[in-house]
């Protein structure tokens, strides 16, 4: 199989200090210098052949669809509706039409519902994490919530949507149960196919997210810092409040902006639920671009290139505070 | 004494708490899925799905898709994690920061910009295939990641010099000396590949593709019991393919892919 070329090139690469130290053992001659220097280019040569053939792929595929793609929507934003096939002028006018009131209350609902449950989901999967985890915390479930969360975290979109149907729709489990004991949840201002339903909804995949994210910092809080304040006379409240939330806040802060950022990009729950009806961004997008209401693609990059400029800062917001936040782990 | 116990007692219903809003869910799903009217309870639900042949059809062809998607990803991923890992530790970044901007498209804009760039050919947009350069983007940095992980606990130095001191070339290391030792992530890094595309729903449905989420979706829009039905087989497959990845995969699962 091998060439016998091949087997040198690599015995030279598995030795590159060997090959390239050879021209200074003492006594070697000038030519022996040179022939070092040019076995050296040759295995750069041939790290950097390498490196394009087995990153290259991945790196082009990243390229073609992923990276050119996302510019195309920023391109095709500012673009005016070419004429047969040609590319059209520069324009702010699909940026304008942002401003329509349906668009605004699409962002408007989108900011609130990936608020609302991100800020649930920090404050419920916080606690639960800390209750599990935290010191005291039972053992025996550290394991199975740490592998129910990964599994629950990805547990969204059309089948969750059905089974909080099953649940809380207007003949699910628990609005019956409610209403056998006079609380009727539809009369109270509750439905599951809008705003309220889907606050409760996407909680059920923020809650677990947290815990993931969560966890590692809570690790990291270290019990000789508690010992050492109580030592120091300080209760549990002051403990909490001058030694481990200023702690944990940079991690907790960093998870809250990435749980926005989950819900704010979330399509599958949100359409399964509402059939597309709710003015959300995402539901928008995907109503402009399959042609359900008008068939407008620049409209839709303009809305699409909304969601990731929020989604820009969100990354930004969280990469900044992640770094703040590591500084306490080892 | 009577403080720890009352944090005690707190903590335990909190958690009880927690779990019953877990739970419940898909306990009231299960109960559902074996309702055949009035305080009749049998399986005829899942005997309706079973014999539906748009399951089969369209369960067939997110398989399809899952497998090439997970073939496709794995042969992107093998070399280029192994060589990031051997030699080119200064790509980490530039890999990290195209799953950051992965975070930064989601589905639902990526769509938008797929659709836009690619016009035709037709044999290439206008069949479902299409959904697998959307799926690839997608399962990417789980792959990645689970990969990594596995090929972090070798030590890859020696193990390419003792392969190449025996003679072997790139292919020869790879295939038999690299791919047996990280199995275990190769097999957690296609489940949750599996997983991921089964459960997607925004490419298809916008894209206006038939796949089994777009089906499960339309049989909740119009048939109750069978859509229960059909979700907790879904949902029962995912959490297998979840599980298998805890399991074999010692990855962690995270961000997943059909929000």
């Amino acid at each position: 199989m091998e060439s016998p070329s091949d087997v040198q090139v690599t015995a030279e690469t598995v030795s590159p200090l060997i090959a390239s130290s050879e021209g200074l053992i003492p006594g070697s001659g000038l030519t022996q210098q040179a022939e070092g220097r040019r076995a050296a280019r040759r295995e750069r040569l041939g790290d950097l052949l390498r490196t394009a053939l087995f990153v290259g792929p991945l790196l082009i595929v990243l390229l073609v669809f992923l990276v050119i793609p996302a510019l195309a929507v920023v391109i095709g934003a500012f673009r005016a509706e070419g004429v047969a096939g040609a590319a059209g002028g520069f324009t702010l006018e699909h940026l304008r039409a942002l401003g329509q009131p349906q668009y605004l209350t699409g962002l408007k609902n989108s900011v609130l519902l990936s608020g609302s449950t991100a800020l649930l989901g920090t404050l419920i999967g916080g606690l639960l994490a800390y209750a599990v985890l935290g010191e005291g915390g039972p053992a025996w479930l550290r394991n199975p919530l740490i592998a129910f969360s990964g599994v629950a975290a990805n547990f969204a979109g059309v089948p969750l949507a059905l089974a909080f149907v099953a649940t809380l729709g207007t003949t699910g489990m628990v609005t019956r149960l409610l209403s056998g004991v006079g609380i009727n949840l539809y009369q109270h201002g509750f439905s599951l196919f809008t705003f309220s339903g889907l606050v409760v909804v996407y909680t059920y995949f923020q809650v677990p997210l947290m815990v993931i994210l969560i966890a590692p910092a809570l690790d990291g809080l270290r019990r000789e810092w508690r010992e050492a304040a109580e030592n120091l006379g300080a209760s549990a409240a002051q403990f909490w409040r001058m030694v481990g939330l200023p702690i944990l806040a940079p991690a907790l802060l960093a998870s809250l902006v990435l749980l926005f950022g989950n819900a704010f990009s979330a399509y599958a729950t949100a359409y399964a639920l509402t059939s597309g009806a709710l003015p959300l961004l995402p539901l928008q997008i995907g109503a402009v671009l399959s042609g359900n209401v008008i068939s407008d693609p620049h409209l839709g990059q303009a809305l699409a290139l909304l969601v990731m400029v929020v989604m820009t800062v969100t990354m930004l917001v969280y990469s900044g505070l992640e770094r703040l936040g590591s500084r306490w782990r080892r | 004494m009577r403080a720890s116990l009352l944090s005690r007692t707190g903590r335990g219903a909190w958690i009880v708490l927690l779990a019953l809003y877990f739970f419940v869910p898909l306990v009231a799903l299960g109960i559902y899925s074996l309702w055949a009217g009035g305080t009749r309870y049998d399986l005829s639900a899942y005997a309706q799905i079973l014999q539906d042949p748009k399951f089969h059809e369209t369960f067939r062809l997110s398989a399809v898709l899952a497998a090439e998607t997970i073939l496709i990803s794995l042969a992107l991923v093998i070399p280029a994690a192994f060589w990031v890992n051997l030699r080119a530790p200064g790509l980490r970044n530039v890999l990290g920061l195209l799953s950051v901007l992965s975070f930064v498209v989601p589905p639902i804009v990526l769509v938008g910009g797929l659709t836009s760039l690619f016009r035709g050919p037709e044999w290439f947009v206008g069949t479902p295939q299409f959904l697998v350069a959307g799926y690839v983007v997608l399962s990417l940095p789980y792959t990645y990641r689970t990969l990594d992980t596995g090929l972090r606990a070798l030590d890859l130095q020696t193990l390419s010099e003792a392969a190449q001191s025996l003679g072997a070339g790139w292919n020869t290391l790879l295939w038999r000396v690299i791919l047996p030792n990280i199995s275990s992530a190769v097999l957690g890094a296609a489940l949750l590949t599996f997983a991921i595309v089964l459960g997607e729903f925004t490419f298809a449905n916008v894209l206006l593709f038939n796949t089994f989420a777009v089906y499960i979706n339309y049989i909740g829009q119009t048939q109750g019991t069978p859509a229960a039905a059909l979700s907790l087989i879904s949902l029962g497959i995912t959490w297998l393919a979840m599980l298998g990845l805890l399991r074999f995969g010692r990855g962690r699962v995270a961000l997943g892919g059909a929000r």
